[in-house]
């Protein structure tokens, strides 16, 4: 269970907010409106008031690094900080089922990062968050810059993370994508979070 | 063996500046736009040897103590008025400032005294003639370093923060996220020390040297004065250099671990 109680960031403010287990929880709203921002500071990365926890745990309990080895965040720009593909993964080796499903050879561990398209770096991306063997996963804009194809692989390592007891936390622009994956939707705007009820009713 | 230095005349001096009147001359010609610049910085050279000059003549003959920290102290805020000029980004507030001359100051007096208590001892130690060029032999070379470590970092940071910010969101400490850009930071600081040392007395025979041998000064008494000094800026520029980067390092990170770029300002495109 994912707790945010009273969370306040630059520009973003939550009242309550819990994600149990298997929850899958869709922001929408305008760019600018605040969700990157709302995902960051639940993700530890910008300076934020208010109590975050996982699983009763509190994350001031915890040293920064611990809390994000455990809530990730996959930002819409990934970074990559040395040459070669493989060295960004801890346990290459046993990714081969996740990288075939996202449409990758283990062969793509020797690649240079510099001839990856945007596309790639993106589904590569979730693959070394899972790498890290999250219990939540941050997701912002994940498959922005994917085609259909490639958004129903990434959709379907969620759906399964998800089954397997994980919590995501997602912020997107895709009616269809909330509809297919999320479990809840909210809406952001001007930095408040307010519910819209289950995803099916969304405005077209 | 001292030979008799030969006394140069204020009109020997008014030939050798010909040489950079050519300059701005062909600089007009070749339409170069640097003539104005050349100018002024051959005009302020003149005026602050002119005028350091006479302090010098002044304090060595009066062995102040007081005065000699006083013109200490006005080399050191010039020092750090000039590393924080050469950043095209700073830090906000006073960090840079404070971070700069604080390590700066503690790496060359440090130096500076390790000399004048163990290898020169002159009597008074503080005796202004041993004291005043050696320091400001340390701050000219620990400034330099610190200033091009830290622009090199504030600037690689700020262009691959995603490259930083990657590895924090992944669970990994501010020291191994940040550990490639402190070593490519500090190997631009102490690259100009290392190149010096590697090419003096082949490719070049530095300034310092050259003025004692000019002179009259015997050139080997000349040499260990030079490998005495080159030693000890090696030494003023590393410690500096480490003590400012890690400094900043610790400012544009939190104890959370978190990457803190509001706390760099914007470029300034400055050079």
């Amino acid at each position: 269970m994912l707790t945010i109680e009273g969370l306040s960031a630059r520009l973003v403010q939550v009242g309550a907010l819990e994600l149990a287990a298997g929850d899958c929880v869709c922001v929408m709203g305008a760019s600018g409106s605040g969700k990157s921002l709302l995902l960051r500071a639940v993700a530890d990365l910008d300076p934020s008031d208010g109590r975050v926890a996982l699983d009763g745990q509190d994350r001031g309990d915890m040293s920064g690094p611990e809390w994000r080895r455990r809530v990730i965040y996959v930002g819409p720009e990934s970074g990559w900080w040395a040459d070669r593909v493989g060295a960004h993964f801890r346990y290459p080796e046993a990714l081969t089922g996740l990288l075939l499903r996202l449409g990758f050879s283990q062969d793509c561990m020797n690649w240079p990062v510099s001839r990856l398209s945007t596309g790639e770096r993106q589904r590569l991306a979730i693959v070394r968050a899972m790498d890290r063997g999250p219990r939540v996963l941050l997701m912002d804009e994940p498959t922005g810059a994917l085609d259909q194809e490639s958004t129903a692989r990434v959709e379907g390592i969620a759906h399964d993370f998800l089954q397997d007891g994980g919590i995501i936390l997602m912020a997107t622009h895709e009616k269809d994508q909330v509809a297919r994956i999320a479990t809840r939707l909210m809406h952001m705007s001007d930095g408040r979070l307010t519910p819209t009820g289950p995803p099916e009713s969304t405005p077209a | 063996m001292t030979a008799e230095a030969v006394e140069l005349a204020p009109l020997d001096l008014v030939f050798a500046a010909l040489l950079l009147i050519l300059n701005g001359a062909l600089s007009i010609w070749l339409r170069l736009g640097i003539t104005r610049s050349l100018f002024i910085a051959a005009i302020r050279m003149v005026a602050q040897l002119l005028l350091i000059g006479l302090v010098l003549k002044y304090l060595f003959a009066v062995q102040s103590p007081w005065l000699t920290l006083g013109v200490v102290l006005v080399m050191v805020c010039f020092a750090g008025y000039e590393i924080m000029n050469r950043q095209d980004r700073k830090l906000t507030g006073w960090w840079s400032y404070g971070i700069g001359v604080s390590t700066m100051t503690f790496a060359a007096l440090t130096v500076t005294l390790l000399a004048l208590s163990t290898q020169i001892r002159p009597d008074p130690w503080y005796d202004p003639r041993y004291a005043v060029p050696l320091l400001g032999m340390m701050l000219g070379n620990a400034m330099t370093g610190i200033s091009l470590g830290l622009n090199n970092l504030l600037n690689t940071v700020s262009r691959e923060r995603w490259a930083v910010e990657a590895q924090i969101a992944l669970g990994e400490t501010r020291d191994v996220a940040m550990k490639p850009f402190i070593r490519r930071a500090l190997k631009t600081a102490l690259m100009p020390t290392i190149n010096s040392m590697a090419a003096t007395g082949v490719v070049s025979l530095p300034g310092m040297m050259t003025g004692q041998i000019l002179a009259g000064a015997d050139p080997i008494q000349a040499v260990k004065y030079q490998l005495l000094v080159m030693f000890l800026i090696g030494g003023a520029t590393g410690i500096g250099s480490v003590t400012a980067i890690y400094g900043v390092v610790w400012r544009i990170t939190d104890p959370r671990h978190r990457l803190r770029l509001d706390r760099i300002s914007e470029s300034t495109g400055a050079a």
